[in-house]
């Protein structure tokens, strides 16, 4: 059938379990599985006949995976409810219902209009939201997958269509639909490689492999008799575990996590595997892992809550004062039998105005007031921000600055909830793989013999030098940069290594052609990889476990070693023989692999080369391997650790080449002792292959080392120093190696030499002591007190050098640490700590450590807090966080999906955050003060003049100029100011990072600018009302001898707010578009041609408005004359405040301003100056590693004069 | 799977390259208006350039208004009367004789007022007492929705309904100078789209005030409400609790020192509610009538620019200093942050 045998009989057919020892192998779980059936373990899958009778009873979950808010049926009860949720909706709606009935100051209809407005919109928001998520989900449903049809046929299907007990044929590179159990590959030993890159972000493949039983079922055909139960634990999150066990054949055989292949992992390196479906859908680990897509809501919303409650308790609290003068006034009406204000009936009324009853008058009232002062609250204000952070949404989408040409993906901002969040990010937390590099290692130095080769130049030096302002910098012996070589991109994957003196063979010209010889043939031959010629260019790739294996062999390949096959005992190379000068292939005897671990942080191959020599080749990290050296063998030593100091300052990973002739005694020693340890199956088992290797490890020969670049994506050292001026902190949590961490640290300048570096790890001997004793109780109290332990020296360390500014720590921290310092007693003191050090960074830290620390930032600081990530593995993170950014790579949706904001590429979180973040921040805090400020305005005149009507409840207004307030006139300049303000450029923006500290700081939202703006409409509010009844008293309004009457006055009164408003909003704009200048104008011009027409409609819909322009407003100059004065005196206190703040209070984007205006921004010293005193130390990037550096080099003279 | 879909869209060769134009970068060529010395300085002295000249203007036009105002509301009631309510509610003729002297040439038209102070109105339960439909269409003579409760007499409707209308005043005045008649016209002294629009020309008066309780002015029931300029001035409620309306007006020029009699009916009750009623003779100018708030306040205002405008001078000229300076920024104050 189609494909089935496509992997049989073609090329290697290795063994590989022979030449792995298989640490994680088959671990026995016995007591484990005792527990299959009992609660928790109830799962019983029949694989190859989910249509069975017992399948159905079960009837398992399909593997359709939804994530969408809401259904056809459930959106209109569903999102009408989380509507009415929000206190100032629900408002509304209960006075809308009120609105109704007698108690009204204005008509229903006019009450109702604007809060179906609202509350539409929003739902149309919502709706076209989750439509969109909706499409997402069917994309992923409709994924093809191989499954068996039944008779051996496999064909494809969607993978919404799988069942649980479904055989599916995953082939190369394919994501698996579901979880799998694994039957067999196309290896004979039933192995297959799996990336689980989107569940745990590690790059390195992991080996599965089936259970001996299944690796028979090669062919589609050898599936069509398969049968087996499975019997295993009930869905959970836990991705590291599987309990189970797999009756075939009436043989029961205990499954592990080894034969699991999850769902959104992939399938490397291997043709092709069968499996079984075991979990579906929303029961995969994979999804029960990711927790429900949190709702997530601004700070500034939140605090703009706050302030509605603030609103209502004023509300409350003028409605009680009015209801208590309303009762007095009401009360007094009566007295004895005889009516006070008699033209009011006051013996013949309703309850609403009873003076008989006039406490329950006053209730009635004080609902009356409730509903009349609801221009308090602004009603539009939550679907004005929705709208306007829609469009800013389309802004971050539209911004050519952050689209990704290679990958052709621009940013994408998932929801807009959170664009201001972005301006007031305080801590970064970032995952490393995929976000901060690239995920590709380039080969791009190396030292041999004690000489440096190697003229690349990386990117972290590139971006120092940058900084420095000097072109490319002379790099090398010679000095001469060929400047062609070094800029064209290099063609080949992973190596970027440029030297005239050891490249195109030149090397046996140098001094030590031995060394080099003998250096480079240890990285053609100690590494793991498997080579794949391309049979018709001749042309070798390698699949490597790790990308760095993969650049030593490629580097080992292009300088002239070229490892080209490998079989089961042996290595393959075709090399320069230097007797010769020519190429001759060779083969070396593969005797022993001592593998690579986080403990021996080396690892070595023992070959035996044609002259039957027995060698030893070994590489390691540097603080292992230079006390393995042996006393002749470090000859090289200084002057390769010298260069070794400096590849690391220069963010390189380095490792040290040696090697080492073993005598065959020795070897046989070794090889006995070895293969002991390999075959025990006690507990102690690796113990004993580590104790074995470390016998040989020893008196190595030193070689060189090698300097790796693991390939941070473009720019990412400049936006890190970009974000740290910006006094944003950055932490790096990652699932890889403490080293690797550390060196991804260095390239990109959160850690540098001279930074002290406080590291908290379980590595220590005692614990590894008790770790093997394995009491797992005693083992856990001394780890926790160890890590207590360490946080408190780091403590004391942090503390004792407070004070002084050039002492910058970095924190560094590992998972098995991180469990420890997690826990509720210890996290206060490790969060102290890490607030402390300039950088953090987490290794080895699981999906579900990753959010919690997260959460311990968030909650623990009370900060914003924006987490980055790619893959699955940063999901949790990515939803703990305030913001969650997703990078939308290569590989996999996991991360976007549940991300809040997807970018292609690190580089542009600068832009995103600094620009856009900062924007976004400013305009919507100013539109929410803006907000208050207009409706206090509005409210409070209402209320002024609801005062001198005896606190009746009579509004001064019309009551279509009432509802028409905040729809019409008022609204669209303010969200013209929410969508295009701009307090400076994003050039400014980006050159003045530090004018983000606004943001992180909230100064453009703190309590004191919102009552500010809340005094503002106060003050605005007096001056227009008692000037205009000042104005307009009782004397005749014009010529003709007429006054003044309620109509007028409300006509003139609503014009003066009107004029205010707008003006004010002219007043806070500082951008002045033309768009701007048509809303803000066009309001104004609204406002008249509104007048006009709703004043020729007839009386009976017009009432007090018919005509009221025509021929009572324009005609009379004291209309326009009372409005341009009363206009005029409302925005004099806010101008001369603003003028005298500009003057000697200005704030940060007040200064940048006038440098811009002033035409300083092209003076760069002027500008430096600007910086340097307006920030604080910046503790990491390159500037301050540069300023470190400097510091370093002055300290030194001073030393040494 | 991925590489399909990516190849299919590569079908369509649609780049999602964003397009370029400067409204969606956001570079949209604006003027970004900071508040320098000279900004500051410039309008506030525009401000002053403009107030001055139009709060004297307004002052001038204000002074040119000649007001005579008399307050009759106690005189007109006996001496020995103790209960003021109690005799402005006894039926009968009530009448008082009041002098004014002219204190300013007036020239004509000299519009009559009265004025009520701290009648409310603007009170909602009073505002909403009228039914506008009534008032036009002599078909919707029985809509009387919102007049309770004046809106019904003995089971018939009364037309206009509503409390509005029932307290219509009726104080009346008659002008004499040496004993010649003064001529009040009461014609055109309404709004013209009132009269044309909102009372009806076949609507007549019925039932009016024919109830038990009389609360105010008597309409003639054979003269449409159209014509009924005392009603439709009075029916335009006031906005604030003292106001004038107004009662007619003079087509005669009164000369300074000119003694003029005033018979008046005094029958409305503003005694209970302790209002005071007020008869006014005043000119208009272009500015409307009598009222020195508006020029003095431009005036203040516009002088107070000018200040402002002058201490700024003097705080730029004498301590100039960069404004792009940044150690005023609030921040770096902050200790956290050295």
């Amino acid at each position: 059938m189609a494909g089935g045998g496509g992997g049989r009989g073609k090329r290697k057919k290795l063994q590989f379990s022979k030449i792995y020892s298989f640490r994680c192998g088959k671990q026995s779980l016995q007591d484990d599985h005792s527990q299959i059936g009992g609660p928790g373990f109830s799962r019983v899958v029949y694989c190859n006949e989910p249509d069975c009778f017992e399948a159905g009873i079960r009837d398992y979950a399909s593997n359709y995976v939804s994530s969408t808010k809401y259904t056809l049926a459930t959106f209109l009860p569903k999102s009408l409810f989380e509507q009415f949720r929000r206190v100032a909706n629900f408002y509304f709606l209960v006075s809308g219902i009120l609105a109704f009935t007698p108690l009204a100051p204005y008509t229903a209809v006019s009450a109702i209009v604007p809060l179906i407005i609202v509350v539409g919109a929003t739902m149309v928001k919502e709706g076209i939201e989750d439509w969109r998520r909706k499409q997402q989900d069917i994309e992923v449903n409709n994924r093809k997958v191989k499954f068996h049809k039944g008779n051996g046929v496999f064909d494809y299907t969607e993978w919404k269509n799988l069942r649980v007990g479904d055989i599916v044929k995953v082939e190369k590179d394919q994501f698996f639909p579901a979880d799998l159990l694994l039957l067999s590959s196309s290896y004979e030993d039933a192995i297959c490689y799996v990336e689980t890159m989107n569940l745990d972000g590690e790059t390195n493949l992991k080996l599965k492999q089936a259970l001996g039983v299944t690796v028979a079922l090669q062919e589609d055909s050898d599936i069509r008799d398969f049968k087996a139960i499975v019997k295993c634990e009930d869905p959970n999150a836990n991705l590291y575990s599987f309990v189970g066990t797999m009756e075939f054949e009436e043989q029961q055989h205990p499954l592990s996590p080894q034969q699991i292949l999850l769902r959104d992992s992939k399938l490397r390196n291997t043709d092709y595997i069968y499996g079984a479906v075991i979990f579906t859908g929303q029961e995969t680990k994979v999804i029960q892992n990711s927790t429900d897509p949190p709702s997530k809501r601004s700070r500034i919303e939140r605090k703009m809550d706050k302030i509605i409650y603030l609103m209502f308790f004023i509300l409350f609290l003028i409605s009680f004062i009015g209801s208590i003068f309303f009762g007095v006034y009401t009360r007094d009406d009566l007295q004895n039998g005889r009516m006070k204000r008699w033209y009011l009936l006051p013996d013949d009324t309703t309850a609403y105005f009873d003076p008989r009853n006039a406490p329950l008058a006053a209730i009635y009232h004080f609902l009356t007031a409730l509903m009349l002062y609801s221009y308090f609250i602004p009603i539009s204000l939550y679907v004005s921000i929705e709208i306007v952070k829609v469009l800013q949404s389309m802004f971050i989408n539209q911004d050519v600055h952050m689209y990704y040409e290679e990958a052709d993906k621009p940013a994408h901002a998932r929801t807009s909830n959170l664009n201001e969040e972005l301006g007031q990010v305080d801590t970064i937390l970032s995952d490393k793989t995929g976000t901060l590099t690239c995920n590709s290692m380039e080969f791009i130095k190396c030292t041999v013999a004690g000489i440096a080769y190697g003229r690349g130049i990386t990117e972290v030096e590139r971006a120092i030098d940058r900084k420095k302002g000097s072109p490319l910098r002379n790099d090398g012996v010679n000095g001469d940069v060929d400047l062609l070589s070094s800029n064209a991109k290099s063609s080949i994957k992973g190596f970027n290594f440029r030297d005239d003196r050891i490249m195109n063979g030149n090397w046996v010209n140098e001094d030590n052609a031995d060394v080099i010889q003998k250096f480079f043939r240890v990285l053609a031959l100690c590494h793991t990889a498997i080579p794949e010629v391309d049979e018709e260019t001749g042309k070798v790739s390698y699949e490597a476990e790790s990308p760095d294996e993969a650049a030593f062999v490629i580097a080992a390949r292009e300088i002239g070693f070229e490892f080209y096959q490998r079989a089961q005992t042996s290595i393959s190379v075709k090399e320069l023989d230097l007797a010769f000068g020519k190429k001759v292939e060779r083969v070396y005897q593969l005797l022993n692999v001592l593998e690579f671990n986080s403990t021996r942080k080396r690892m070595s191959v023992i070959v035996r080369d044609e002259e039957r020599k027995i060698l030893l080749l070994s590489k390691g990290a540097d603080s292992v391997m230079f006390e393995r050296l042996a006393n002749n063998g470090k000859s090289f030593e200084e002057d390769t650790m010298e260069h070794m100091n400096e590849y690391a300052d220069g963010g390189l990973r380095t490792l040290i080449i040696a090697y080492r002739e073993l005598g065959d005694d020795e070897y046989t020693k070794f090889s006995k002792k070895f293969n002991e340890a390999k075959n025990s199956v006690s507990a102690d088992r690796e113990l004993l292959i580590d104790e074995a290797a470390e016998t040989v490890e020893k008196d190595l020969i030193l070689l060189g080392a090698t300097a790796v670049e693991d390939k941070l994506q473009n720019g990412v050292p400049d936006c890190i120093d970009k974000l740290a001026q910006a006094g944003i902190k950055i932490w790096v949590l990652t699932g890889d190696k403490m080293e690797t961490a550390i060196n991804i640290g260095y390239a990109c300048s959160l850690l540098r030499q001279g930074m002290k570096q406080i590291i908290i790890s379980l590595e220590s001997p005692e614990i590894l002591a008790l770790e093997k004793a394995g009491d797992k109780n005693v083992l856990g109290k001394a780890s926790q007190e160890s890590v207590l332990r360490q946080i408190k020296d780091g403590k004391k360390l942090l503390d004792a050098s407070k004070g002084s500014t050039t002492e910058a720590f970095a924190l560094i921290i590992d998972g098995r640490s991180l469990t420890y310092a997690l826990k509720d007693d210890v996290k206060n003191l490790f969060l102290q700590l890490a607030i402390g050090c300039a950088s953090v960074i987490c290794c080895r830290s699981s999906p579900k450590q990753k959010a919690l620390v997260t959460r311990l930032v968030k909650s623990g600081t009370g900060k914003t807090t924006l987490a980055i990530g790619d893959g699955a593995n940063d999901v949790g993170m990515l939803q703990e966080a305030d913001i969650g950014v997703g990078i939308s790579g290569v590989e996999g949706m996991q991360a976007v999906m549940s991300s809040d904001i997807a970018i292609a590429q690190f580089r542009y979180l600068e832009r995103l955050l600094l620009v856009h973040g900062h924007w976004c921040y400013r305009r919507i805090s100013t539109m929410i003060c803006y907000f208050f400020y207009k409706n206090i305005t509005f409210g409070f005149s209402l209320f002024l003049f609801e005062a001198h009507t005896a606190f009746s409840g009579q509004s001064a207004y019309n009551d279509w100029f009432l509802s028409l307030f905040n729809v019409f006139f008022t609204s669209l300049p303010v969200m013209a100011l929410g969508v295009f303000d701009q307090d400076v450029s994003a050039r400014f923006c980006l050159r003045f990072p530090i004018l983000y500290q606004e943001g992180v700081q909230n100064v453009l939202f703190s309590w004191r600018r919102i009552l500010g703006w809340m005094g503002n409409g106060f003050t605005s509010a007096i001056i227009i009302f008692f000037f205009c009844i000042k104005a307009l008293e009782e004397q005749a309004f014009r010529d003709d001898g007429q006054v003044a009457g309620y109509a007028i006055f409300g006509g003139i009164m609503y014009t003066c707010v009107v004029w205010v408003v707008n003006l004010q909003m002219a007043l806070a704009v500082s951008y002045f578009t033309l768009i701007q200048h048509i809303l803000i104008w066009g309001s104004i011009a609204i406002w008249y041609l509104f007048l006009v027409i709703y004043g020729a409609m007839s009386p009976t819909f017009s009432t007090t408005a018919y005509n009221l322009f025509i021929e009572a407003l324009a005609p009379s100059p004291s209309y326009w004359i009372v409005t341009m004065f009363i206009t005029i005196s409302a925005l004099v206190p806010y101008f001369t405040f603003s003028a005298l703040q500009m003057r000697f209070f200005p704030m940060f984007h007040g200064t940048i301003q006038w440098i811009r205006h002033e035409g300083f921004s092209e003076d760069v010293e002027y500008c430096d100056m600007v910086r340097q005193s307006s920030i604080r130390p910046t503790t990491v990037g390159h500037t301050a590693r540069l300023a470190a550096k400097s510091r370093r080099e002055q300290n030194d003279n001073f030393g040494l004069g | 799977m991925e590489n399909t879909d990516t190849s299919t869209s590569t079908v369509r060769r649609n780049s999602k390259r964003p397009r370029y134009s400067k409204f969606t970068q956001q570079e949209l060529p604006a003027c970004k208006p900071i508040l320098t010395p000279r900004w500051v300085i410039s309008a506030f002295m525009l401000i002053s350039i403009v107030f001055i000249p139009i709060g004297v203007a307004a002052l001038f036009a204000s002074r040119d208004v000649v007001e005579i105002v008399d307050r009759y509301d106690s005189e007109c009631i006996p001496a020995n009367e103790t209960d003021k309510v109690k005799y402005i509610q006894t039926p009968g003729e009530k009448s008082c004789n009041r002098t004014l002297t002219v204190p300013k040439r007036m020239k004509p038209p000299i519009f009559v007022y009265y004025q009520l102070d701290n009648f409310y109105q603007n009170h909602r339960r009073y505002v909403k007492s009228r039914n506008d439909q009534q008032l036009r269409d002599s078909k919707e003579a029985n809509s009387v929705s919102g007049c309770k409760p004046e809106d019904f007499n003995n089971g018939s409707v009364i037309v206009p309904c509503g409390l509005i209308a029932w307290s219509l005043f009726n104080d009346t005045y008659s002008l004499s100078r040496n004993n010649i008649t003064l001529n009040v016209s009461k014609k055109d002294i309404s709004w013209k789209s009132d009269r044309e629009h909102k009372f009806g020309k076949d609507v007549y008066p019925k039932n009016f005030q024919s109830g038990g309780l009389i609360g105010g002015g008597i309409l003639d029931p054979n003269i449409p409400l159209s014509e009924q300029e005392d009603l439709i001035v009075w029916m335009r409620t006031a906005a604030l609790p003292n106001f004038r309306k107004l009662y007619g007006k003079m087509e005669v020029e009164l000369q300074e020192n000119d003694v003029i009699d005033v018979t008046l009916g005094n029958n409305y009750n503003t005694y209970s509610f302790n209002g005071k009623k007020k008869l006014v003779l005043s000119t208009t100018s272009w500015l409307g009538g009598k009222n020195d708030f508006l020029g003095i306040a431009y005036l203040t205002v516009g002088g107070l620019c000018f200040f402002l405008a002058m201490a700024f001078t003097v705080v730029y000229l004498v301590k100039p200093r960069q404004l792009g300076d940044p150690s005023y920024l609030s921040w770096n104050r902050n200790p956290g942050w050295r």
